[in-house]
């Protein structure tokens, strides 16, 4: 018998989107395999990793933890909406590259996302906050101090500092 | 792994959630904020035919802080209520070592509670307090009375809540529509400490204690709260060893001592149980003497 069938429209990085799912398709693979945005990855699939964080109504949460369904409505902000307005890479995306704070890039989508909603709370976080603030994101390759270093960068030229 | 398919009913209002629930029987689960559940059926340790999703009942989103107690509705996330101004320190304090903060955007502080894993921090707090949980059923024979007489509420202590490792009181039929953490009593002071691998993990060990004191700041009562060393939370009496003694001059080690002879863990992958016993006895001196400065502080 084929699963019923559910309507999910969100506004994904401020664009309309829509798809006919069921019930158990997870935000996270409806954002890759119902939209075709890829940016966010699947890591653990049970809410520990945090590669496959995005902002829900501005707010990070982890997307494998959700079903569209249930978040049919609201706005969702991936990576691949962190860029500048220009196209160009957004100041948190900057500050990875400028800090080597990816090496295989796999969990790199979920720092972004965690990053970019932790500096409209926090936009000049000290060493330590940073560390703490990137606290749910694991990542494998190049530990953590080139990231940290990217939290602190990333701050520094959203106060646009060039520094 | 994904999860299993199952039947997906959104309900407007709780009767409506009620109904659903009576008729899926132990098939139903109710889905709120999801992150305890949708991991167990992403790995598929569980896999119930109906999920009840209660994230469109608005009426259940609140924070009632009133003066005797601090009421959460089953739709309020963990950072909604550590960011609301009334909610007591101990409350604030353990909400905010509940995992991480997207965890806490979305996971539901009568979800932790209902889950009852005797590892997170909510239903100890729940015990500590001696707060309770406000269970609804739909009534035997709905549809020829008021919508509010279709609902049949009962109040569980969480003394007779937490049964056992992830098993409380609800039944298949019922929803948890609210906890209810009572106020300290005047001239009360609590503090919540815990140790983790990693800040966010699930606690080791996680210890709350609740100290009270008279007039003449002597103390009169202290209670320990613990997380991880039990199949439920475990409150351990600790008046007997401060009891009587002026704040100031009280020895928390001798509650830490013994706290640490009356509880009894296991030895599992992540600690051995004399580790956590330790860590009974130094967080409850720890924590017994931060709460005893904030009793003093308020009174």
């Amino acid at each position: 018998m084929a699963e019923p069938m559910h309507e999910v429209a969100l506004t994904v990085n401020g664009v309309p989107r829509g798809a006919a799912v069921p019930a158990r398709r997870l935000l996270s693979d409806f954002l890759r395999h119902d939209l075709g945005l890829t940016g966010t990855h699947v890591g653990c699939e049970h809410g520990v990793c945090g590669a496959c964080t995005v902002l829900l109504d501005g707010e990070p949460v982890r997307s494998c933890l959700l079903f569209a369904v249930t978040v049919d409505g609201a706005e969702v902000t991936t990576v691949e909406g962190c860029r500048s307005a220009d196209g160009g890479l957004g100041p948190v995306q900057q500050a990875f590259q400028d800090c080597h704070g990816l090496q295989c890039g796999f969990c790199t989508p979920g720092f972004i996302t965690t990053v970019t909603a932790y500096l409209r709370e926090n936009p000049d976080p000290d060493q330590e906050q940073a560390r703490d603030a990137i606290g749910g994101n694991l990542c494998r390759c190049t530990g953590y101090q080139n990231i940290v270093a990217s939290v602190l960068r990333a701050a520094q030229l959203q106060r646009g500092g060039a520094g | 792994m994904k999860p299993p398919p199952f039947v997906y009913h959104r309900p407007a209002s709780v009767v409506a959630a009620l109904a659903t629930l009576a008729e899926a029987g132990e098939d139903g689960k109710v889905l709120a904020g999801g992150q305890s559940l949708v991991p167990l059926l992403n790995m598929r340790l569980t896999q119930p035919g109906h999920l009840v999703d209660i994230n469109r009942i608005r009426e259940l989103s609140y924070v009632d802080a009133g003066s005797d107690a601090v009421r959460v509705g089953a739709l309020t996330r963990h950072a909604e209520l550590a960011r609301h101004p009334g909610v007591p320190a101990l409350l604030r304090e353990a909400t905010g070592c509940v995992a991480h903060p997207a965890i806490r955007n979305r996971g539901t502080t009568v979800g932790s509670i209902v889950h009852a894993d005797p590892a997170a921090e909510l239903p100890a707090v729940l015990a500590l307090l001696r707060g309770s949980v406000t269970l609804a059923s739909a009534a035997a024979r709905p549809g020829r009375a008021r919508p509010d007489q279709e609902i049949v509420r009962r109040s569980v202590a969480a003394a007779d809540f937490f049964l056992g490792p992830l098993t409380s009181a609800v039944r298949p039929d019922e929803l948890a529509v609210e906890a209810v953490f009572p106020r300290p009593a005047p001239r009360s002071g609590t503090a919540w400490l815990e140790l983790s691998r990693r800040k966010g993990d699930f606690a080791l060990c996680g210890t709350g204690v609740l100290v009270t004191l008279d007039e003449d700041r002597r103390v009169t009562g202290a209670t320990g709260a613990y997380t991880g060393v039990g199949p439920v939370p475990v409150l351990v009496e600790l008046t007997e060893a401060v009891a009587g003694r002026p704040v100031d001059a009280v020895d928390w080690d001798r509650a830490g001592t013994l706290a640490a002879g009356a509880v009894a863990p296991e030895d599992d992958i992540h600690a051995t149980a004399a580790y956590r016993r330790q860590l009974v006895r130094v967080l409850s001196a720890r924590a017994g003497a931060a709460a005893a400065r904030m009793a003093v502080a308020d009174g």
